[in-house]
């Protein structure tokens, strides 16, 4: 399994341009490929009624970028063609939308354990371009119940959830929306 | 003691069942058109999720109240008579409405279930809550977040209907109901069209100095400086420059919430029946942790102990909370 160093003092939208960041960006883009598909078409079979709520921005580019990771993550949430799909930054595809932020915040706002206003208010979540497809795609995950988190770990059993434990230990305060610039 | 309800918001079926879970005596909820002020892209119910939803609550021993809270344009009554009709069939409790001509619909057509007057309607004095109360005989008016407590304990003595007020959330009170600052520049209307500075001309603008700024219609409604808290795209809340204020400033309000929990047993004393939670916008996150905070306290009154509300300000536009005119008509 890819190791992603998560540096806990980055700056939670700015970030520096290393050099060997492209070769590291698309081998962990490359390693993680195959869960990102088998995860979302696993939360499609699951939650079918999110994409009524997206309206006509099931088909629109989303670019989630988790700011201290190497990748950010392409989302087209078309049922008849999902897309999920990590890609370099420097390769990433012209997007409707984007939405930025810490790993830990985006996880959580997929599973409602944060609440995504006061993210936007605290600074720590960044959205920008579509804003109506955001915005749609901020309620259709809220009106899933259970946890998206909870059961991507499941699919992968005890190192799955081993693996939720310590992203969970990892960033102690994100759920209280503080501490993490 | 006066025994207030706890009335909480839902914008989806699983925000409902948050609200539900974390304690609320009622939830409002609306459909997914122009029929309710909070007509937002992917939120609010089908009318299948306001069956089951309905369900679930009564089975839990909670109301759901419709909001049917915005204005008809003038000849074009159907989409809410139809709502309000939809909503009768699926077993709601009361129905919240703000146009007249709604409430008259209701009362005619919809006898056997309760009407609550909206904030939108603005009414604010014993006369016109009479005259709703006369007219359409409304049982509860949601009072405009403009009046002290001594105020509303006058108010109370003198109305023969019910009394609620918001306790919590978006502070955007402006003359409510009658705000057209939204219709100006987009051309869409908060009072008939249920969008107030709707999400498809909101646009945020990240600049090289770490600050942002966010435009509605094109129009620059603030900006907000690297370490600055944020707030909503709405243009009473923006902060402006103008001839005489060239460092920029909040021409109408600030980003800030309501947060009445430290005057709860005031307002209980005062007559108050029902305490609202504003946020039908907001995630479960946001209803779970208010709901369940507001809960306790009111349980705590109830009990005679004091009541500790869990601290809220993270939860607040730009993080920062208010008492408003409840405390003094001064506060702004």
């Amino acid at each position: 399994m890819a190791t992603v160093t998560m540096d806990m003092n980055v700056d939670t939208i700015s970030r520096a341009h290393r050099s060997g960041q492209t070769a590291l960006s698309r081998l962990a883009c490359l390693l993680i490929q195959p869960l990102l598909s088998r995860v979302v078409r696993r939360i499609a079979d699951r939650h079918p009624s999110l994409f009524a709520r997206l309206g006509p921005h099931q088909s629109t580019d989303f670019l989630i970028d988790p700011v201290e990771l190497p990748f950010a993550l392409h989302l087209r949430p078309d049922p008849k063609a999902l897309v999920l799909r990590a890609v370099p930054r420097a390769a990433a595809p012209q997007a409707g939308a984007i939405i930025r932020g810490r790993f830990m915040l985006l996880l959580e706002l997929i599973d409602s354990q944060v609440d995504g206003d006061a993210a936007f208010f605290s600074r720590h979540l960044e959205v920008s371009g579509d804003a109506e497809a955001v915005v749609r795609l901020r309620n259709a995950l809220d009106d899933v119940d259970g946890s998206v988190a909870e059961e991507t770990a499941e699919m992968f059993g005890p190192p799955g959830r081993s693996v939720l434990t310590a992203l969970r230990r990892a960033y102690p305060n994100q759920s209280q929306g503080h501490s993490v610039r | 003691m006066n025994t207030a309800e706890l009335i909480c918001p839902a914008g989806t079926p699983a925000a409902l069942r948050t609200a539900v879970d974390a304690g609320a005596d009622a939830v409002y909820c609306g459909f997914q058109d122009a029929t309710n002020a909070r007509n937002f892209p992917g939120l609010n119910f089908t009318p299948e999720e306001l069956r089951e939803s309905v369900a679930y609550a009564h089975a839990k021993g909670a109301k759901v109240l419709l909001t049917l809270n915005t204005y008809p344009p003038a000849g074009k009554v159907d989409l809410w008579r139809q709502a309000a009709d939809t909503g009768a069939r699926l077993g709601i409790d009361a129905f919240i409405v703000a146009d007249m001509g709604v409430a008259d619909y209701v009362a005619r057509s919809h006898r056997g279930i309760r009407l609550h007057l909206s904030v939108q309607a603005a009414a604010s004095s014993p006369e016109a809550i009479r005259y709703y109360c006369e007219h359409f005989g409304v049982k509860r008016v949601v009072l405009p977040r403009i009046l002290t407590i001594p105020e509303i304990r006058e108010v109370r003595k003198e109305v023969p209907c019910e009394i609620e007020t918001f306790i919590f959330g978006n502070h955007g009170l402006m003359v409510e109901g009658r705000c057209s600052l939204t219709n100006y520049l987009t051309g869409q209307s908060t009072n008939m069209d249920g969008v107030c500075s709707p999400a498809s001309d909101v646009e945020y603008t990240r600049h090289d100095d770490g600050s942002i700024s966010s435009q509605l219609a094109g129009f620059t409604i603030d900006c907000f400086g690297p370490d600055e808290k944020a707030g909503y795209p709405t243009i009473c809340k923006g902060r402006y420059t103008a001839p005489h204020r060239s460092e920029g400033y909040y021409a109408f309000e600030e980003p800030v919430s309501l947060n009445l929990s430290r005057l709860l047993p005031e307002l209980i004393d005062a007559g108050v029946n029902a305490f609202k939670i504003e946020g039908r916008q907001r995630s479960k996150s946001y209803v779970r942790e208010v709901v369940s905070a507001f809960r306790h306290a009111v349980d705590d009154i109830r009990a005679g102990r004091s009541a500790n509300v869990a601290d809220l300000v993270a939860l607040t536009e730009g993080q920062k909370q208010t008492q408003g005119a409840f405390e003094t008509k001064k506060w702004r």
